[in-house]
């Protein structure tokens, strides 16, 4: 293992979303921190930084992980997916962010990022999930605004439409 | 208005960059490069003086650009202000005296965040402690120790009111039936936290601040006084979103003057982002209230009269906008009820816990859980059937516009048809049926009913009803609801929206953009809408901000007005231009054209452009119709009269809700089996909007009702600041609530709706609690409806919840305890001294940087300990007694630091193995408060233990030199750690101690 110096910057080289970037950072720098302040990418959100609100849910090398809980120079050489990698593209939006807005999955959205990325993950990995399996899965996250319920029709609406496109 | 358009269910404007990672949070917004990172030292006692407060060491680390202490703070800035005339100064920091644990004692302003938090770690505070008031009891006693000195009590306010006559229906009726309840701490807790970026000019003595508050507005005249500018040299901005509020962001205003004080002493713009452990232990809470209700009834179940005794406990200091939350309901004192006769006495008491504030409810769910307990009371003691109880005294529907007792003005309603229907639609016969099966099974099987007012718009001045009639006369009358809003027209005709109004994830751009849509007849996607909010630009007045579910009801009715007032303006341009009568031009899809020949239009563009290109051509007074700005109040909203009485919200819905429970009488479990919620809210702008409020409300109804509490221990600690130790209930929790509608649509609004944003904090939380005392058959219901307090409703004792390896010694009853054992390759005598030398002490303390002797059985010794998110330096003072060279000893510890306190006994006992081995044999108990205790007991045992194993096994390894130890002993708690949690709790020391 690489031994880092307290207060020391290091490089840090990881893949996110397709390219691979380089920033700066200390031993101690969490990776929610570096993802948003160093590499700019501030749709990974930050709800508690002890790992229960699900908030800063990203995927590493396919699995997914509270950036809150890791730090930076972890993730050296890993490969990483974050809500700024979801969409297909810049003018649309994949069949879950879509059926998100279609049963109003979101009020505030500030939840919202890390629990895409857990819900993608699931029906990537589970396409026939249940009601049961979804709710289990978003009890890794606190959404305050929503109650969960029209969450979960979100969720339940992608599952069909994705296997409907399969 | 075309109602169709407006009830919609279309896709929100807001919602493209939410899901795809693009919002623009607080956090997320570029600063000056200049900018730096603000971090708080808070109190880790409920109760002290400060005597003696050391930032020498902070302000010397490499990166702090200022440390900020009470005195800067006072040299700069006014106590903040508070609607009553009390000798009780609050300032953003602790002056001389702590009154909360997470109360702010100095900042610092630093490069990074995480500098500043090093830097906090470095200031060293010492506490002269007094004795903590932690409850309402305790707060009214006459020996309880005194918050406010000059106050020369707790109570720092004390009115009675009376309306009717509440005496003579109390002697007339047939019974009194009365209820005790006290109502808890809890928030809203929004997932994102507070946070400001502040600016100093010290040429004009400007401050400017973006930060994510969420009004009400009033409080930047708090502010600004606080500051000592006028209002126009305080600029307060807000971001384009912000990540829920509930009320709770209202709270951050003494934060706001904290960090422009900051940014003023320090030179440089300062930023601040909250976490969520100083969010949980000290942004603001929901007050908690103990209320005595008595009812005068007849035996046909009919109220006659109500008689109302709260105290509230506001916290540490009254702070704005308290007391608002004790006064807010006064118009509707006695809910859905037709009551005239009623007597209320209201207290307000401090207590050394947070500051309370602003969360959604505000004030209705104290108040309706007293309510609706009581009515179901009345229904048990006069064995009457609750549903009826509730229909018996309800306002009937020709009674509207109703005048309440206390001087409400209810505007719209059918309530009897809304009951009828909510027990139709929702199943309430097969309800019934339902729990007598389940109870036939023999399970503990309840329902519960709850009839409420919704109060929404509220008067800003109903609090002024804490003021005496001759005290209100002289302050002057403060009344109405100013909101405000603005449509213009840019050159190329297109329309913009701007409503001072601060929306938290309510959709308030998709609504606007219908409502404006549907006046001008132009698709939603033609409007642009503009939230956010900077005071020196923008209009809006005192009322302005997103609480007391204004919106719907008063700022798009605004916005609806200024709409309506430039179309009719660009009637007049598009009529010269056809060349026709004003009242012969219609406005279809975007064109103007003739109402007997439709090829004669011209397109709303062209027209809307026309007071840019060619003001000239425009006839008629006034400026071209280029832009519209309304402030709208309604007249209902007047000040308290003579009498105190005071129409305190303008619109008033209605909710009547029912539910089922089971109650497991093994676990102290609630599960919630069926819950339905009628709502009548007037007429509704956007269907996914309404209903997601309620979806919202109940939520966090259901958390308030069963899971959480902003608890404190006895000692005054905060035991309840993580989300592990605050639990918010999660999608495995919430079920889905039936949701039904009736629409009376409110006259007193310019659209015909009402607020529905709170309702369910109101009415769930005592309906559940009604279905508990029907499942239980109890009297008196306690919140939360946690397991331990459901098992003490029923007189069953706890089962002991698993402490692992609790150790049976005589530490066992302290908090954190434990005990265990090693054997070492190593004589008694050699390990004796090794425990007696500071050098060794040094090298084998877990996270330890000094050990210092300070006597022959004294020492101090600085230690970096953490759990999780809380990790910090302590200094730790040891005394040895009892010493029986080489066997044993006991030991007291004392441990201070910026996150904590704690204090700690010990014994260790060295047994002779064989001639080579020794097993050290150690029993420990200890108490922790401050900082490191709001992260919960039960990681802190886990935490300790780790500790003590590893500092032990360090003894041993060095004993033999660097050899290992020759093995735990089974049985002892001193095993490793295994399972997640312990891997978890593992991994959090080590970055505790890094
Ligand atoms: S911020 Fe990572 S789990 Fe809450
Ligand atoms: S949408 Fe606001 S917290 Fe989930």
């Amino acid at each position: 293992m690489r031994r880092i110096p307290a207060n020391e910057q290091v490089r840090v080289s990881v893949e996110v979303n397709g390219r691979v970037v380089t920033g700066q950072a200390e031993s101690r720098t969490l990776l929610s921190d570096f993802l948003r302040h160093e590499l700019g990418l501030t749709g990974t959100h930050v709800g508690c930084e002890h790992g229960v609100c699900g908030a800063c849910t990203i995927r590493i090398d396919g699995d997914i992980a509270r950036s809150c809980l890791k730090l930076a120079v972890q993730v050296e050489g890993a490969s990483i997916e974050t809500i700024e990698g979801l969409a297909p593209a810049p003018d649309s939006l994949s069949v879950l962010q879509q059926a998100f807005v279609e049963h109003h999955g979101l009020q505030c959205g500030f939840c919202t990022p890390g629990i895409l990325i857990s819900l993608d993950t699931l029906l990537r990995n589970e396409p026939n999930a249940d009601e049961m399996r979804i709710r289990e899965v978003l009890s890794g996250h606190l959404c305050r605004c929503t109650g969960y319920t029209p969450i979960v029709k979100a969720a339940l609406a992608a599952r069909d439409r994705l296997k409907e496109l399969d | 208005m075309n109602s169709d358009t407006l009830n919609s269910d279309s896709p929100r404007i807001e919602d493209g960059p939410l899901v795809t990672g693009r919002g623009r949070f607080m956090d997320d917004l570029p600063v000056s490069v200049r900018t730096a990172q603000m971090a708080v030292f808070r109190s880790s006692v409920a109760h002290a003086r400060i005597a003696r407060l050391n930032v020498d060491e902070a302000r010397l680390l490499p990166g702090v650009l200022a440390v900020i202490t009470s005195r800067e703070v006072m040299a700069h800035t006014a106590p903040l202000a508070v609607g009553i005339r009390v000798p009780v100064e609050c300032w953003p920091v602790a002056v001389d005296r702590v009154r909360y644990v997470g109360e702010p004692v100095a900042v610092v302003v630093a490069e990074s965040r995480y500098i500043a938090e090093d830097a906090v770690d470095l200031i060293e505070v010492d506490y002269e402690p007094y004795e903590p008031v932690m409850s309402i009891d305790h707060a009214l006693k006459a020996d309880a120790a005194i918050l406010h000195d000059k106050l020369g009590s707790n109570l720092c306010s004390d009115r009675s009111f009376c309306y009717g006559e509440p005496d003579a229906a109390f002697e007339q009726s047939d019974h009194t039936v009365s209820v005790d309840v006290l109502y808890p701490r809890n928030s809203c807790t929004p997932i994102e936290t507070y946070g400001i970026v502040a600016d100093y000019d010290a040429h004009t003595n400007t401050y400017e601040a973006l930060t994510n508050f969420q009004g009400p507005f009033s409080i930047h005249t708090v502010v600004a006084r606080a500051l000592k500018v006028a209002g126009t040299q305080l600029r307060l901005k807000t971001p384009p979103d912000s990540g829920g509020s509930f009320g709770v962001k209202q709270a951050q205003f003494p934060y706001v003057v904290l960090a422009c004080v900051a940014a003023r002493v320090a030179g440089v713009p300062v930023k601040w982002i909250e976490d969520r452990v100083e969010h949980l232990t000290a942004s603001v809470s929901a007050t908690s209230r103990q209320t005595t209700l008595r009812a005068a009834v007849s035996s046909e179940g009919r109220v006659l009269a109500l008689d109302w005794s709260q105290v509230e406990d506001v916290g540490a200091f009254i702070r704005a906008p308290e007391p608002a939350t004790l006064y807010r309901m006064m118009g509707n004192m006695c809910g859905a009820y037709d009551i005239q006769n009623l007597r209320i006495r209201n207290r307000i008491v401090m207590t050394n816990r947070t500051p309370t504030g602003l969360n959604r409810g505000f004030g209705g769910p104290q108040v309706y859980y007293a309510l609706e307990r009581l009515m179901q009371r009345i229904a048990v003691e006069l064995k009457l059937d609750p549903v009826d109880v509730i229909r018996t005294n309800l306002i009937r529907s020709e009674q509207f516009p109703y005048r309440t007792a206390s001087g409400g003005l209810y505007d719209s309603g059918d309530y009897q048809l809304s009951v009828d229907e909510a027990l139709r639609q929702g199943g309430f016969g097969e309800l019934v049926t339902r729990r007598n099966a389940a109870r036939r099974e023999g399970k503990r099987y309840g329902i519960g009913t709850t009839a409420c007012v919704e109060p929404s718009v509220s008067n800003m001045g109903y609090i002024t009803a804490v003021l005496t009639p001759e005290e209100r006369a002289k302050a002057g009358p403060k009344n109405g609801a100013i909101s405000t809003a603005t449509v213009s027209v840019d050159p190329s005709g297109s329309v913009a929206v701007h409503v001072a109004s601060v929306p938290q994830g309510q959709g308030h751009r998709t609504v606007l953009a219908n409502v404006v849509g549907d006046e001008l007849g132009l698709d939603a996607a033609e409007i642009t809408v503009v939230t956010e909010l900077d005071t020196t630009r923008d209009g809006w007045s005192i009322a302005s901000g997103n609480y007391s579910s204004r919106f719907a009801a008063a700022v798009c009715g605004a916005a609806s007005i200024a709409a309506d007032r430039l179309r009719l303006r660009l009637t007049e341009v598009a009529a010269s231009q056809l060349n026709v009568r004003v009242d012969e031009v219609r406005l279809i899809k975007g064109a103007f054209s003739c109402a007997d020949d439709a090829t004669r239009a011209i397109s709303f563009k062209r027209v809307a452009s026309t007071g840019h290109w060619a003001p000239g051509t425009i006839t008629g007074d006034g400026p071209p119709p280029l832009r519209e700005t309304v402030f709208w109040t309604p007249p209902e909203l007047a000040a308290p009269d003579a009498d105190d009485r005071v129409n305190s919200s303008l619109c008033h819905g209605f909710i009547f809700d029912f539910c089922g429970v089971e109650v497991d009488v093994d676990t102290g479990q609630v599960t919630i089996d069926k819950y339905v919620t009628m709502h009548d809210c007037g007429r509704v702008l956007h269907q996914g909007m309404v209903d997601g409020q309620i979806t919202g409300g109940f939520a966090h109804a259901v958390g308030a009702a069963i899971y959480e509490e902003l608890a404190y221990a006895q000692d005054g600690s905060f035991v309840a600041g993580t989300f592990a130790d605050y639990p918010v209930p999660t999608s495995m929790e919430i079920p889905d609530p039936v949701i039904l509608h009736t629409c009376t649509p409110s006259p007193f609004t310019p659209l015909g709706a009402k607020g529905v944003g709170e309702g369910n904090t109101m009415s769930t939380p005592v309906c559940l609690a009604n279905a508990v005392a029907d499942a239980l058959d109890v009297d008196d219901v306690q919140l939360p409806l946690s397991p331990t307090n459901i098992l003490k409703m029923m007189n069953v004792a706890e089962p002991e919840t698993s402490t692992p390896a609790a150790s049976p010694g005589a530490f066992a009853s302290r908090p954190i305890h434990g005990g265990g054992s090693v054997t070492v390759n190593a004589t008694p005598l050699k390990i004796w001294l090794m425990l007696l030398d500071p050098q060794t002490l040094r090298e084998i303390v877990p996270g330890c940087h000094s050990v210092d002797r300070v006597s022959g059985t004294d020492f101090v010794a600085h230690v970096r300990f953490g759990v999780g998110p809380v990790s910090g330096d302590y200094k730790v003072e040891i005394g040895l007694f009892d010493l029986d060279e080489p066997h044993s000893a006991s030991l007291v510890g004392n441990a201070t630091g910026a996150l904590g306190n704690g204090s700690g006994e010990g014994r260790i006992e060295l047994k002779p193995v064989d001639k080579t081995q020794t097993e050290i044999v150690w029993e420990y108990g200890a108490h922790a408060g401050g900082r490191v205790a709001s992260v919960g007991s039960r990681l802190l045992n886990g935490a300790t233990r780790i500790v003590m194993n590893r500092f032990f096994e360090a003894l041993g390894r060095q004993a033999q030199d660097e050899g290992s130890p020759s093995g735990a002993e089974p049985g002892s708690d001193n095993e490793p750690e295994t399972g997640l949690i312990g891997r978890a709790l593992d991994r959090l020391l080590k970055r505790g101690d890094s």
